[in-house]
């Protein structure tokens, strides 16, 4: 019994410390986060969007670009259905990541856990999951996580209250914030891969020609081109270079 | 009330993607073409969020989220380090806005 005991709490010290490390490798990401969530709190605001929506917006939905992207389509009058199947597109990429996580997680003894798990699978979790040296333990990728949902969050939050409170020179700059987000992902794999490079390019190139010709509205612009490039992406340009992970 | 209704879709239509292959356990066996997709569907939608959204992000000023943008290419490409990138280019944009009489 006594045993037991012991043996349970070195398991709950431990899940603990695996935790905060976890944590303690998200500090980038904690920070980096940081403008965007505010920029996003700031925009959600002069959307017209009530506090309690835009709060739940960052907490149930926490995946940056597609929140981004439904503000603008909100704000172009989008129908909710454009909204969600743009965002359904958009976020599929999710699909991959998490079945290269089921494929490298040690062990399943945590299933419970799971659901919280992939809930908290974003492009930076991600792309920090990817490098070789990074731990695959369940509680450590949970640290990881929800270290960043809550900087997303309370940045979200934050901006909403007190953005107004910014110089409006910094409020401009942080305009930009999300876009570099953007880049600072999108480097890295174009860097490695000529092929996604130019995807992005193609990419953005036909989501500008359709957002010049107006011929679709908004929700279906960005739907079309990101499969259009998509497409072009993968069975024309892509020659096998390498089967990913 | 429907943004509401947008933020449930989307948390469904994000969520399920999540948890799927997890639920599954073991890898699903997805076809090789509809895997090439997946895995170029992230670039291609950065590319699409990035172009054209960054040019206008700072409207009048251009020149200025132009500067903002060169910084995050540059910085992202030596250092892979998210909120150095986001930091510095946030703070050439500001500088650059200044400059221009903002």
């Amino acid at each position: 019994m006594e045993e037991d005991i012991e043996e349970y709490s070195t398991e709950r010290k431990d899940t603990l410390s695996k935790f905060r490390e976890g944590m303690i490798a998200s500090l980038p990401i904690f920070i980096g986060y940081i403008p965007v969530a505010v920029t996003f709190g700031l925009l959600a605001k002069s959307t017209g969007l009530t506090l309690l929506e835009t709060f739940l917006f960052s907490a149930l939905v926490f995946a940056g670009a597609s929140q981004f992207m439904a503000l603008q389509l909100i704000q172009g009058g989008a129908e909710p259905i454009q909204i969600i199947v743009a965002t359904f597109i958009m976020n599929f990429r999710h699909f991959l990541m998490s079945s290269h996580l089921s494929a490298i997680l040690p062990a399943k003894e945590k299933p419970w856990l799971l659901p919280f798990l992939s809930f908290g699978i974003t492009d930076e979790s991600f792309a920090y999951l990817s490098t070789s040296h990074a731990s695959k333990e369940v509680d450590f990728i949970l640290g990881l996580e929800y270290s960043a949902y809550v900087s997303w969050v309370g940045g979200t939050v934050t901006g909403y209250l007190f953005g107004n409170i910014l110089p409006p020179i910094l409020q401009a700059s942080m305009g930009l914030a999300l876009y570099t987000l953007f880049i600072a992902l999108l480097v890295p794999e174009a860097k490695r891969s000529l092929s996604v490079a130019i995807t992005a390019v193609i990419g953005g190139l036909t989501h500008s020609c359709l957002a010049w010709l107006k011929i679709f509205s908004p929700g279906w612009n960005i739907i079309l081109a990101i499969l259009i490039a998509a497409s072009i992406g993968a069975w024309i340009i892509d020659e096998d270079e390498e089967e990913d992970q | 009330m429907n943004n509401i209704k947008i933020i449930i879709g989307m948390m469904i239509v994000t969520f399920i993607p999540r948890y799927l292959p997890l639920l599954a356990f073991s890898r699903l066996n997805i076809p090789k073409p509809l895997k090439k997709l997946l895995r170029y569907i992230f670039p291609a939608a950065l590319g699409a969020l990035i172009l054209p959204g960054a040019i206008t992000a700072i409207p009048n000023y251009p020149a200025a989220a132009a500067a903002g943008i060169a910084t995050a290419i540059v910085c992202s490409w030596f250092r892979e380090e998210i909120s150095l990138t986001v930091f510095l280019s946030v703070i050439v944009t500001l500088i650059s806005l200044y400059l221009f009489g903002y």
